[in-house]
C-alpha cells in the first residue's frame, strides 16, 4: 500500500493510483455491486421451483458444517454412545444425503437450462469441482467414523488407492490423515469453491431461458 | 434390517433397490419442481420480480 509522503499528499483525499488496496476496492466495486451481491429482486424466470435446488444444497451444507463442528469437538465415544452423540451423528449423515441429493438436482436443472451460458463457463467448472470435493470429503467421512463399517471401507478402497498409483500420497488405512482431511482441509475447500461460485453467480446473475433468448446460444 | 437388500441387473447395470428408490425419487422431486406453480411469480413491468 502507498503511504502518502509530501503534504499536500497527506491532506488529499485521493489515494496514490499504484496502490493496490484502491485498485481491489475499485474493482470490487465495478464487478460485484451490493446491489449484485445483496439482490432483492430477481428476473421473471427465476419464478420456478427448479431455483431452489441450488439454496437448499446451501442449507443443507450449513447443517453439515454446525453438526460436524459439533462433532468434532465431542469426539467418537460422545457420537458412538450418547443418545444426543447419536443424533448429531445422524444429523451429519443425513444433512451429507439432502447435501447430495439437491446439488445433484441442481446440476440437472443447470445442465438442461445450459448454465454455462454467456460468460458462466467459469461457474460451471467450480460447480463440477465442487461436487468431487463434496465426493472425495464424504469419502473421508466414511473413513472417520471409528467403527467396523469404516474399517471395513478401508480395507478394501486401499487396493483401489494403490492401483490409482495414489496410496502413497493418500492412504486411507492412515486414521489421523482421512480425519484430518475431513475435518479441515477438504471442508475449507468445499466452503471456499462454495462461496466463489455463489458470488460469481452473483456478479453474472441467473441465466437467461434458452426460450427467452430465441434458440440456444453459446 | 440385517438382511442384504436386493439388487435390480440389466445387462451392465446393476443397483440396490435402496439406490435406485432415491434416485427414482429424486427425478419424480425434480419433474414436481418444473410443473408446480412457484408462489408470487408475476413480473412487473420491467419483467422483474419482487
Amino acid at each position: 500500500m502507498a503511504v502518502a509522503t509530501s503534504v499536500e499528499g497527506a491532506g488529499s483525499s485521493q489515494p496514490e493510483s499504484a496502490s493496490w488496496t484502491l485498485k481491489l476496492r475499485e474493482a470490487i466495486d465495478r464487478h460485484l455491486p451490493m446491489d449484485h451481491l445483496l439482490p432483492d429482486r430477481q428476473p421473471y424466470y427465476v419464478g420456478s421451483w427448479v431455483y431452489v435446488f441450488g439454496v437448499v444444497t446451501i442449507a443443507a451444507l450449513v447443517w453439515v458444517v454446525v453438526s460436524g463442528v459439533v462433532l468434532t469437538f465431542m469426539g467418537p465415544q460422545w457420537w458412538h454412545v450418547s443418545g444426543v452423540g447419536r443424533f448429531f451423528n445422524s444429523l451429519h449423515f443425513w444433512s451429507v444425503q439432502l447435501f447430495f441429493i439437491f446439488m445433484v438436482l441442481h446440476l440437472w436443472g443447470q445442465y438442461f437450462m445450459a448454465g454455462w451460458r454467456h460468460g458462466r463457463a467459469a461457474t460451471w467448472m467450480i460447480g463440477v469441482v465442487i461436487f468431487g470435493v463434496s465426493v472425495l470429503t464424504a469419502f473421508t467421512g466414511y473413513l472417520s467414523q471409528q467403527n467396523f463399517d469404516a474399517q471395513f471401507i478401508a480395507i478394501n478402497a486401499k487396493d483401489a488407492m494403490n492401483g490409482a498409483g495414489i496410496g502413497a500420497f493418500f492412504n486411507v488405512l492412515n486414521f489421523g490423515q482421512m480425519y484430518g482431511l475431513h475435518v479441515m482441509l477438504l471442508p475449507i475447500g468445499v466452503t471456499a469453491l462454495v462461496v466463489a461460485h455463489i458470488v460469481m453467480v452473483r456478479t453474472r446473475g441467473v441465466v437467461k431461458p434458452i426460450d427467452a433468448e430465441g434458440g440456444a446460444q453459446s | 434390517m440385517d438382511t442384504p437388500t436386493t439388487y435390480f441387473h440389466w445387462g451392465f447395470i446393476l443397483i440396490s433397490t435402496p439406490n435406485l428408490l432415491v434416485i427414482a425419487g429424486m427425478v419424480v422431486l425434480f419433474a414436481i419442481a418444473l410443473v408446480t406453480p412457484f408462489p408470487h411469480a408475476e413480473a412487473d413491468d420491467d419483467g422483474r420480480r419482487n
